[in-house]
């Protein structure tokens, strides 16, 4: 069996009567996107708080990087990072403070040295040293990657990456969560959006009243459903067709 | 974890050092936090003033002591909010899932607001001296009234940790201040408990803003203090001690 980043078995977490995760179970192999697949209030957010360390489960057991979320938590903090489903970046600093501040927290050698490679690579090197709060809802989301990455932590959650964002906004963080699993890092992600998983994830989960009904690669998933059949629908015209028939009728007289 | 403690202050240092930058970028928050306090010196000096029989000839030495609670009660507020903030944006959840020592994500607050009330209190020491306060203190007595100070800013703040981390709207995280402005007003702050009727009087004689106020009163005239400060100072270490095992609860029921 290859090395498990994540190992989850028998997870449950109830908020009173809400029973939010019923016996999770999912393993999830290093190096890989994982997705995971659900409608709002499917849990997701509840799990990768649990996975993160910042909230216990009722019972069950999770291993993050071999490290278990509740004996372990202070390793399990060394070998992640968690980017949450709102830029959580502060607003009165620069970009560039922001990342020397985490930097500084991880007891890096050379914070700014770190900070300015990351800004580059994020294109945010103009934007460094103006306030976060001047930022575009694109921006701060890659300032907040690039606050992931710092410390080039092995196992990265990303919480609804792209939720809120504009298409093009979207689709440079997908760019990114490419780049991001280069390299041999495992990458969780949480996402509503099915094209999302479908673009980036090697491994899908789908999350359903707190249980994973369905789990595998897009192809195995796709074989999970009825083949597709070949229908006969009667198409009603658009309005192009409409005109482009009334003016080719008038030519004609 | 030993790791955890050998960087306790070097995690202490960064997450301080984040929320003096706060302060110090919204230069507005001082100012508003000012405000109210020097708006009420003004009012009981230059309106009320005459007409209350305080036994003092500087009534502007009299309501300071009382003064410096209200500013110190409306500055720890902006605690309440910049934790509030903190929790709402995520980038107090981004703080957890790091290996840090989780007390520094509130010390660092506790220890910048020290810094905000300081600088407020400050500017309104120098407003008061514009108004004719004298203070006939030495440099012990100023020490003593700096301590006491201290402590009250520290008391305060960690109250106001409280509903920083529990409240549901931005709103709810303030207004814990409100009775908190509102309680040097029932106490020997600006008019003797003496002409009190007995009830409100007794109220006003037992509770800790009465101590502290006649404590820092006779340390300012350079006069002995009294029993009081004994009082003063239990109020304040025992409330510290509640409010601070409320805090870490409140910290603590976030993972729960």
């Amino acid at each position: 069996m290859p090395d498990m980043a994540i190992q989850v078995r028998d997870l449950h977490k109830s908020y009173r009567q809400l029973k939010v995760l019923q016996g999770v179970e999912f393993a999830v192999e290093q190096g890989r996107i994982f997705a995971l697949l659900g409608p709002n209030g499917a849990g997701k957010t509840t799990l990768i708080k649990i996975l993160s360390t910042l909230l216990k489960p009722d019972s069950g057991t999770a291993l993050v990087n071999g490290f278990d979320v509740i004996a372990q938590a202070a390793r399990v903090r060394h070998s992640i990072s968690l980017t949450g489903q709102f830029a959580a970046v502060d607003e009165l600093l620069t970009g560039r403070e922001n990342l020397i501040m985490i930097a500084q927290l991880r007891h890096l050698k050379q914070p700014r040295r770190v900070a300015d490679e990351l800004l580059e690579r994020f294109g945010l090197t103009e934007a460094a040293n103006r306030r976060v709060s001047a930022y575009s809802g694109g921006m701060r989301r890659r300032l907040d990657l690039a606050m992931s990455l710092v410390g080039t932590p092995p196992i990265i959650f990303l919480d609804e990456p792209t939720t809120g964002l504009d298409p093009e906004g979207r689709l440079e963080v997908w760019k990114v969560v490419k780049e991001l699993a280069q390299g041999g890092r495992t990458i969780f992600l949480t996402t509503q959006y099915l094209d999302e998983a479908e673009q980036l994830a090697d491994r899908i989960a789908i999350l359903h009243q707190g249980r994973i009904i369905a789990s595998g690669t897009l192809q195995e998933l796709k074989k999970l459903f009825p083949p597709a059949r070949v229908e006969y629908v009667e198409k009603q015209p658009t309005l192009e067709e409409i005109f482009l028939a009334i003016i080719g009728q008038k030519e004609v007289c | 974890m030993a790791t955890l403690q050998r960087y306790f202050f070097s995690d202490l240092g960064v997450m301080l050092g984040r929320s003096l930058r706060h302060i110090f970028r919204s230069m507005d928050t001082i100012i508003t936090a000012t405000i109210t306090p020097i708006g009420l010196m003004l009012l009981f000096v230059y309106v009320f003033g005459g007409a209350i029989q305080s036994g003092t000839a500087n009534y502007v030495n009299y309501v300071l002591p009382g003064i410096f609670l209200v500013a110190i009660a409306s500055g720890t507020s902006y605690t309440s909010l910049r934790l509030f903030t903190d929790v709402q944006r995520g980038i107090m959840d981004r703080f957890r899932s790091m290996p840090i020592a989780p007390s520094t994500l509130l010390w660092g607050h506790v220890l910048a607001s020290l810094v905000f009330n300081g600088i407020s209190l400050l500017i309104i020491v120098l407003v008061a001296l514009l108004m004719g306060f004298r203070s006939a203190a030495g440099i012990l007595p100023w020490l003593a009234i700096v301590g006491l100070l201290a402590l009250v800013t520290l008391t305060l703040t960690w109250v106001a940790v409280i509903p920083g981390l529990t409240a549901r709207s931005i709103d709810g995280a303030a207004v814990f201040a409100y009775p908190l402005i509102f309680l040097p007003f029932i106490s020997s702050a600006f008019v003797p408990t003496r002409s009190m009727p007995p009830v409100v009087r007794a109220f006003a004689e037992h509770q800790p803003v009465t101590a502290i106020v006649n404590t820092i009163r006779a340390l300012l005239a350079g006069e002995p203090v009294s029993q009081e400060i004994w009082i003063a100072l239990a109020w304040c270490l025992g409330i510290l001690l509640l409010a601070f095992f409320f805090a870490r609860m409140a910290y603590k029921k976030r993972t729960a």
